[in-house]
């Protein structure tokens, strides 16, 4: 199958350690790839070599075949859809502004603007009111639903996510990961999310990646991924969602 | 309304034009300046905390001596380049308002940049900002309130400051400040005070207007914020709007005491019935004021012979008053271009005086005398004095010692001696308050302290010009010294108090009548 995304050796240090040793990954088009690992582990800093908020010493990340080094960063950066924990919403924009950022930045007509919203929040199950309300009026679910909104705008092939629901609470963290992950089906998007929440990625995810001191040591289907694995930190850390899983079964059979 | 006040009513609108021009641009200076540092600073740690102590350093620096300070500064620098670069005026007093702006707009800036949340920040990477767009459509709206609070500071401690630009030859509204001090016509003082409050409180409501528009994001607070800023600038600068550059206007200098307020009026009032449009310059400091006219940027004034021959032409001996006449103005013509036009008929030396009872309590009557009861004595002097050749000379002459040396405005220096705070004084010969204060001079023995003839000084354009040489001429030997007296009680006194210029029309009247 074609990959839409290649690492090839890409390494970085940060104050002398190195956060990324040696990462070669290969993502086909439509994959719902998780990043997980410990706190440290470089999940962070591997995304943001994607879309260039951060630069790898060694290596090379190739975006539909091309070297994202070489591509003008603006332009990358909206081919690439961004979300993040922070949700970052502009504060001094409404809702509307917000989502038709990239556009605009790309010099899309403003004619095309208030169909290309209401379309938005409707995919993101927002009400269409929502368009001229201010960040600040909006609860932290909505807000990253219109992080979501912003970051599809320009249609991009590929989203790149850190730990999207991390701000949330438990049931508006579940309910937009599957919103999201029929977002994922419908629109045929390729999706990099970081988490260190490894029952989100085992249920969100078609592929997960293992990523310990900066090194891949796992890459696998999250049912062969909970079966077992031969590395031992790798098991480790897979166990413990699964003790927990088994535990709240039996809680519930008992009940 | 009384005369003073209506005086200072009169200069109101030329002197808010030129504060207004003043403060204005040095205020935008100070953001075109302040803002790209900020952002600069902002971004970068290395840059950040010298630049803060630096315009912090700025600011700790008086005013007044941040002032002065350019004045020789650009005098050095306009003669090493051969450029006509004004010392004394606009120049040198928006210099130092704008590096005094500088603090509040750039401790601003940083705060309003550096303290953005990292998230928003992030956002605008994200999505694919150039490092301008996220500056114009992210950074500044989101850092503006802050911005402006700062550009606000700026804007009152700025137009407060500007009233010590006077003392380097800018107009401003200090000029009432400080005249009316010189000639305690604390009215006067009162207007320039008034007037200078009310412009930063116009200025800082109206800028909270728009800083609040851009915090709320209000469109009309925004708009009705700057169309009321504009037409406040309008009506401000419109007195110097009108004025036809066209022919050139004498400038007048003058130092700051009452004398010389009246003489540099005199001056004008020939000057005018002669046709020519004049300015003046008040408050100039002694040393600046010479300078100032070899430079140009005056053109004429009035100064004591003594006074240019041991300060300009630092000469230490003291011959008879004709010939030091004669040398100093073949010295000053050959040395700088400034003409001497001539004496004005009296002299204003420096002496030493006591009140009479004082005096006669330890019968003192010349300096000689009070050589030796100087010890036990307080000595009030003005500002200038003891750090002038004429003191160190008369000190070395008689073995001057005081217990107790102060030093004070001239106005303030008479009230010392007057309560009694002070025993001795530097006086000058002409000030009509010896008489008036009931003091005696004492006599000077030995010759230490050089004659100070008043003289009318002429700078080197000026002195081409024979029409204005004519124009002046008639003052020459034309002031006794009991006219000059009568002239400086009338400004000085406390009852029946006249402004310096009724009392030149006084003076030139008199010689006209003649």
């Amino acid at each position: 199958m074609l990959s839409l995304l290649e690492l090839d050796g890409v390494s970085k240090s940060h104050r002398g350690r190195r956060v990324l040793d040696d990462v070669t990954l290969s993502v086909a088009g439509g994959t719902f790839l998780a990043v997980v690992g410990p706190s440290g582990s470089g999940k962070t800093t591997l995304l943001k070599t994607i879309n260039r908020l951060a630069a790898p010493e060694e290596g090379r990340v190739r975006l539909d075949g091309g070297d994202v080094a070489a591509l003008p960063l603006s332009e990358l950066r909206r081919r690439i859809g961004y979300v993040f924990q922070g949700i970052g919403l502009f504060p001094h924009m409404d809702v509307a502004e917000n989502i038709w950022i990239v556009p605009r930045l790309a010099g899309a007509p403003e004619t095309e603007r208030e169909g290309r919203v209401a379309e938005l929040l409707d995919l993101m199950a927002l009400p269409r009111s929502f368009a001229s309300r201010t960040p600040r009026a909006l609860s932290g679910g909505q807000a990253q639903r219109v992080g979501f909104a912003r970051a599809l705008a320009a249609r991009p092939s590929l989203m790149l996510m850190d730990e999207p629901f991390g701000a949330l609470d438990p049931v508006t963290r579940d309910a937009l990961g599957r919103a999201y992950r029929a977002l994922h089906d419908e629109l045929g998007l390729t999706t990099l999310m970081v988490t260190h929440d490894i029952t989100e990625a085992m249920l969100l995810a078609d592929r997960i990646i293992v990523l310990i001191e900066g090194r891949v040591r796992a890459d696998a289907g999250p049912a062969a991924l909970i079966a077992g694995h031969a590395d031992e930190a790798v098991r480790e850390l897979v166990a413990v969602p699964r003790r927990q899983a088994e535990r709240l079964a039996a809680l519930a059979q008992s009940g | 309304m009384n005369a003073a006040l209506r005086e200072a009513v009169a200069d109101l609108p030329g002197l808010v034009a030129a504060h207004v021009l003043l403060s204005g641009c040095a205020v935008l200076i100070g953001i075109l300046a302040g803002l790209p540092l900020a952002l600069w600073a902002a971004g970068s740690g290395r840059v950040r905390a010298p630049l803060l102590g630096f315009v912090g350093l700025i600011q700790t620096i008086p005013a007044l001596a941040l002032l002065a300070l350019f004045y020789p500064m650009l005098l050095v620098l306009g003669r090493a380049t051969g450029l006509g670069i004004p010392a004394l005026g606009f120049l040198p007093a928006l210099i130092a308002l704008s590096l005094y702006a500088l603090l509040p707009i750039v401790r601003n800036g940083i705060a309003a940049l550096h303290g953005l949340d990292p998230n928003v920040i992030e956002a605008a990477d994200g999505v694919g900002m150039t490092r301008w767009q996220r500056l114009r459509l992210v950074e500044l709206p989101l850092g503006a309130p802050v911005i402006l609070a700062g550009i606000r500071t700026a804007t009152v401690w700025t137009i407060g400051a500007a009233t010590l630009a006077t003392t380097v030859g800018q107009p401003s509204l200090g000029n009432l400040i400080f005249s009316g001090l010189q000639t305690e016509n604390w009215l006067r003082v009162l207007v320039g005070c008034a007037a200078a409050a009310a412009l930063a409180l116009v200025a800082d409501g109206l800028l909270a207007l728009i800083e609040t528009g851009v915090a709320r994001r209000s469109a009309w607070r925004l708009r009705l914020g700057a169309g009321l800023l504009a037409g406040f600038l309008l009506a401000a600068l419109w007195p110097s709007l009108g004025a036809s550059p066209a022919d050139r206007t004498i400038v007048v200098g003058a130092k700051n005491f009452s004398e010389q307020y009246i003489l540099a009026s005199a001056i004008e009032t020939r000057l005018a019935a002669a046709g020519y449009r004049t300015e003046r310059r008040d408050d100039l400091g002694s040393a600046v004021a010479y300078r100032a006219l070899a430079a140009g940027d005056i053109d004429v004034y009035v100064d004591y012979s003594g006074t240019l021959w041991t300060n300009v032409l630092a000469r230490r001996d003291n011959p008879r008053a004709p010939v030091m006449q004669r040398e100093l103005a073949a010295a000053l013509a050959r040395r700088d271009g400034v003409r001497v036009l001539g004496a004005l008929g009296f002299e204003n030396a420096y002496a030493l005086a006591m009140r009479r009872a004082r005096a006669a309590e330890l019968g003192i009557k010349s300096i000689d005398d009070l050589a030796r009861s100087a010890p036990r004595l307080s000595l009030a002097s003005d500002i200038e004095f003891l750090s002038r050749p004429e003191w160190r000379s008369v000190a070395a002459a008689y073995r001057l010692r005081f217990a107790e040396q102060r030093s004070y405005n001239p106005t303030f220096m008479y009230r010392a001696i007057a309560d009694g705070s002070a025993d001795v004084m530097s006086a000058f010969s002409s000030d009509g308050r010896i008489a008036a204060l009931d003091l005696v001079t004492l006599a000077d023995p030995r010759g230490a302290l050089p004659s100070y003839d008043a003289i009318i000084l002429l700078s080197p354009r000026a002195a081409k010009d024979g029409k204005m040489a004519a124009a002046l001429t008639p003052l020459i030997g034309a002031i006794p010294i009991d006219r000059m007296r009568q002239a400086n009680l009338m400004v000085d006194r406390d009852a029946d108090k006249r402004t310096p210029a009724e009392a030149a029309r006084w003076l030139v009247a008199g010689i006209e009548r003649r």
